[in-house]
């Protein structure tokens, strides 16, 4: 379109049913064409993504020196040991927990900037996406010093109000909550933004001719608001499990899997068994076990956003 | 005037219906402003506390009597020390230039693969549209030990650099997602009229589809900015010299020695870290939030 000589020739050469000729001359070139665009997205996925999932695989079945194969001993010597049984039970209660308060609290504020006029939206999203859009490993660290054990910030409030101190990171329920309260306050507004916009795009008639009819507020939501954000409540949902149970910024930052390896989940436990002790192959076992949630969670994504793609054909 | 006013004396309890549903509705917008406001006032405690503690002298920070949300004798010294320290700079310029490094190479793997995806179409394009889905599901937690061992015999262990082969693994699925999304609304007649007055793929792309997609291609640079920025278990595993840190492993590796705990210094230098994130998405928020949500307000 800019450089006009080249049609011309083009042109000349295919007088005869022009525009069908040119298009089946390109069709031919086409794929090749685009292959070779896909080709850096396609070594990218299969040398650092897929072939490290395999070597991962690998390595999980030698022994420590990696000298010999030892099958699936990795795997049955962590189950075997408590302190890995509670880091499986540490992450699940991590993720659900958090999962489940992000979602709550991320779908109660997304229905009260609902309510706000558009005009208005725009400053209390940005305020409330703060935790957000700082980078976790150094909002932690914020988070870290408000928990510090001598000049914990919080015990101060709680000592002025005549509550006894708590001892935050210190012990192993409070350190629990703790990481699942700093989960929670920078996944919430993701689960904010996404519902606000699911919300936006529910028709305004439903709500109409449901008032008609003279539903009440819970009614609303009961038969309307739910279902039409079903799909996208799912996906945010089993993403957001993914992520979260893959955490490793706050539990590194918070505890470090402390006290007495008690906090752990499958992240900092592989970084602490792998990295730190050298025990590459019984570290990649630890990170294997996030495999079949992130499989489950990622067909159910897979299928919802198919479908979600189907529905708007 | 005095129409409407026979009219509503005329019709008494549909006004005061009509009153109370909006009265109703105005307590509705109250309740709403305040719930929110009680939530930005939790959300704003880590911040601002770190703002605060930022702006103290150790000795205030290390005094138990006085209120620890306030400061009473404020100091921009901590600042002033760390942008003096030679290790602090080195963490920032090395996470400047990884993170545009990093952005530069994801976008333009992205932009060319999403082009390919939403128009060419190849034999397995399909296929690979879901592969790229899935790879954005697999965490970096799961990668980073057979990665550890790739760096390792790769000799990229401990170099700023190494981290260039590894973050685009980070934001490419993701960006290459939004960018297949956008490229994908734009109208085939535009392209297709332009092919016919000779144009190649390339200018297509790069005369219509980019400036088309501008949007997409802002959302998507910037997620790719925030992943690079942000980014912790890689650093922490792969990088242990100071002079090769980034900020997110640097600030917390160079200000803790042993058990001395630098406050002051820690919160200046996570907020100065904070600081580049937070400014672009006060500019461009809403590009980044249209892009994120797509998806959700499809259909």
């Amino acid at each position: 379109m800019a450089n006009r000589s080249i049609p011309a020739t083009f042109f000349r050469e295919e007088i005869a049913g022009a525009r069908a000729g040119v298009i089946r001359l390109l069709t031919r070139r086409r794929s090749t064409i685009a292959f070779l665009m896909c080709l850096p997205l396609i070594l990218l996925i299969v040398g650092l993504v897929l072939y490290p999932g395999l070597y991962a695989i690998y390595l999980s079945l030698l022994n420590k020196r990696m000298t010999q194969f030892v099958g699936l001993g990795n795997f049955t010597f962590l189950l075997r040991r408590s302190t890995f049984r509670l880091v499986i039970f540490q992450s699940c209660l991590f993720a659900i927990t958090a999962v489940f308060a992000k979602a709550v609290i991320g779908f109660t504020l997304a229905h009260l900037m609902h309510n706000l006029p558009a005009k208005n939206q725009r400053v209390w999203r940005g305020l409330l996406l703060i935790p957000w859009v700082i980078p976790l490993a150094i909002s932690t660290l914020g988070w870290w010093w408000l928990f510090d054990p001598s000049y914990s910030a919080f015990n101060w409030v709680l000592s002025g109000v005549g509550l006894p101190e708590v001892a935050w990171l210190g012990d192993a329920n409070w350190a629990r909550f703790c990481m699942i309260l700093v989960n929670t306050w920078w996944g919430t507004p993701f689960f904010m933004i996404m519902y606000l916009a699911a919300l936006k795009s529910v028709s305004e008639h439903l709500y109409e001719s449901a008032a008609i009819d003279g539903a009440n507020a819970w009614q609303k939501m009961r038969y309307i608001t739910l279902p039409m954000l079903r799909n996208i409540i799912s996906i945010t949902v089993l993403f957001s499990l993914i992520v979260t149970f893959a955490n490793f910024d706050i539990v590194r930052i918070l505890t470090n899997g402390g006290p007495q390896d008690q906090t752990h989940i499958f992240a900092t436990y592989a970084f602490q068994v792998g990295i730190q002790s050298g025990d590459i192959p019984l570290g990649a076992s630890v990170s294997l076990f996030m495999l079949p949630i992130l499989a489950v969670a990622s067909f159910f994504i897979l299928r919802g956003v198919t479908r979600r793609s189907k529905e708007t054909i | 005037m005095s129409a409407s006013r026979a009219t509503a004396k005329a019709m008494p309890p549909a006004t005061r219906r009509s009153g109370g549903l909006s009265r109703q509705r105005r307590w509705a917008l109250w309740g709403s402003y305040a719930a929110l406001a009680v939530f930005v006032f939790m959300f704003l405690i880590p911040p601002f506390y770190m703002l605060i503690t930022s702006f103290k002298t150790s000795a205030e920070i290390s005094e138990q009597q006085t209120n620890p949300w306030l400061v009473h004798r404020p100091t921009l010294q901590n600042y002033l020390d760390l942008i003096q320290n030679s290790n602090f700079q080195h963490f920032f310029i090395n996470s400047v230039k990884i993170t545009v490094c990093v952005v530069a190479v994801s976008m333009a793997i992205s932009v060319l693969a999403a082009f390919s995806l939403a128009r060419l179409r190849f034999w397995g394009s399909q296929l690979l549209a879901t592969g790229v889905f899935l790879t954005y599901l697999v965490p970096d937690s799961l990668l980073f030990i057979p990665l550890f061992q790739i760096m390792g015999k790769l000799g990229l262990i401990n170099n700023t650099w190494g981290l260039l082969l590894i973050y685009p693994t980070l934001a490419v699925p993701f960006c290459s997602w939004i960018m297949i999304g956008y490229f994908a609304s734009i109208p085939k007649e535009l392209d297709e009229a332009a092919l016919i007055d000779g144009a190649g793929w390339m200018q297509v792309l790069f005369k219509i589809f980019i400036p088309v997609a501008m949007p997409g291609i802002i959302a998507a640079t910037i997620f790719a900015f925030t992943v690079s920025w942000g980014q912790f278990i890689y650093p922490m595993a792969y990088l242990y010299r100071s002079d090769q840190m980034v900020l997110t492993v640097g600030i917390i590796s160079d200000l803790i020695r042993a058990d001395v705990f630098q406050w002051g210094k820690i919160m200046a230098g996570s907020l100065m870290a904070a600081a580049p994130p937070v400014i672009i998405y006060a500019f461009l928020m809403d590009y980044y939030i249209a892009g994120l949500t797509a998806g959700a307000t499809k259909g």
